[in-house]
């Protein structure tokens, strides 16, 4: 915790901070960050998760029936929201989901008590951002490749008046434009929003307990109390975000792909 | 707000390591094991599939089999009833037409007895007239000393025996 004169900054925490000067690329400082290094817990740990799957019997173990359940949860989707033509995308909202997931979870371990700094990956905008552009530049590819040029005729929805169609291209043109700030923004603030809340929680437990015994009975067991339903409700807003972006990510590819 | 604040100071290495982890984990994850693990899935599913057809086949096959054992069975039965039956009245037809020739065999004897008696009867009857009347004749001789014709003695002898 930064605490500067006693006090505590719940922004501290999205601080990136670098470990190893690492190498210039094109202007830019690349180093290895506390940021790079939660990501690489994040896909490790997913890896590992994975490799309890991939023990491919017949009848299936526990590790092996969760890491099932998460494949057939993202094919279902992808089946149930663009038809047959969506398996071949199941892969990268696989991965999309899990990366998410376990950047999200794993931002939420209490792993400061082990004196650890942690860190959520999600809720930095230019992470979100780049997840956001990847599933768009995605639609984009997969919509123009399979269209050309007919994929302009998403922005015109069908029984639309002949006078209205332009004014309903450049809204729908515009609806469809604001969908990756949307995808970035949302998972961005949701992440942001509940971590705010809980190191500010938490600053009014400390801050409390620090002013007197009184005030830390009166003040800081209700903000404990408060804190432990919103790690709860977090966990939940965790998992829930990964599954929005996963889910918007698999409806547009389906405009994509089949048009209207 | 760190994030928004170092933004211009933290891109590159953001995004540099974003691509990079998230580019292994679609490949090697996303590319790598998710497709073996829904082969996987798949061949269970399909196997599941295929053992629940199988049993779904044996299942008709067993019902087949036993609706023709039993077609089978009922016909067996029939043919047995009916041999039994057909027996049966063979037998029957065979102690009747027996039975009759037997009743008529004995009804001929019967008949052939009573004529006998009939006619032996009539037979004595005669002798005991004639022998009566011989009787009569010899003791109508006797006592009277007259003669009494052959004829008469028989007559006399027939009406007495007649009236007891």
């Amino acid at each position: 915790m930064a605490t500067e004169e006693g006090k505590i900054d719940p922004m501290y925490q999205f601080e990136v901070q670098t470990i190893f000067e690492g190498f210039s690329l094109g202007g830019q400082q690349i180093a290895l960050t506390n940021s790079a290094v939660w990501m690489m817990v994040s896909v490790i740990a997913l890896w590992a998760f994975m490799l309890g799957g991939m023990k491919r019997e017949l009848v299936p173990g526990r590790w092996q029936m969760m890491v099932e359940g998460f494949t057939g949860f993202i094919d279902n989707m992808m089946d149930a929201n663009i038809g047959p033509a969506g398996r071949k995308y199941a892969p990268f909202v696989f991965s999309l989901f899990m990366f998410i997931l376990f950047s999200n979870v794993l931002g939420l371990l209490p792993v400061g008590v082990l004196g650890l700094h942690p860190f959520t990956v999600t809720s930095h905008l230019t992470v979100t951002g780049v997840l956001a552009i990847l599933s768009f530049s995605i639609v984009l590819i997969v919509g123009f490749a399979k269209h050309k040029l007919h994929f302009f005729s998403l922005f015109v929805p069908h029984g639309t008046p002949l006078p209205m169609i332009p004014f309903i291209f450049i809204v729908e043109l515009l609806s469809f434009l604001v969908r990756p700030f949307s995808l970035a923004l949302r998972l961005f603030v949701a992440m942001t929003a509940g971590h705010i809340l809980l190191k500010v929680l938490a600053g009014f437990v400390i801050n409390s307990s620090n002013a007197g015994a009184g005030y830390g009975v009166l003040v800081g067991i209700p903000s404990f109390a408060l804190m432990i339903g919103i790690s709860a409700l977090e966990l939940l807003v965790a998992v829930v975000q990964a599954y929005v972006f996963a889910l918007l990510t698999s409806l547009y590819i389906n405009d994509a792909e089949n048009l209207h | 707000m760190p994030q928004i604040d170092q933004i211009a100071a933290t891109y590159g290495s953001q995004i540099f390591w974003l691509l990079l982890t998230f580019g292994i984990t679609f490949f090697v994850i996303g590319l790598g094991m998710f497709p073996k693990i829904q082969g996987t899935v798949d061949a269970r599913d399909k196997r599941i599939a295929d053992d629940l057809e199988a049993a779904r086949t044996a299942n008709v096959t067993a019902d087949e089999l036993e609706e023709s054992y039993r077609v089978k069975m009922e016909n067996d039965r029939s043919e047995a009833q009916a041999l039994v039956e057909a027996s049966k009245a063979k037998a029957n037809a065979a102690a009747e037409k027996r039975k009759n020739k037997a009743n008529a065999d004995i009804a001929a004897k019967v008949a052939a007895a009573e004529a006998d008696i009939k006619a032996r009867a009539g037979e004595a009857l005669k002798e005991i007239e004639t022998v009566s009347a011989e009787v009569a004749q010899d003791m109508v001789a006797k006592i009277s000393g007259a003669k009494v014709t052959k004829a008469a003695a028989l007559k006399e002898a027939k009406a007495a025996l007649k009236h007891g």
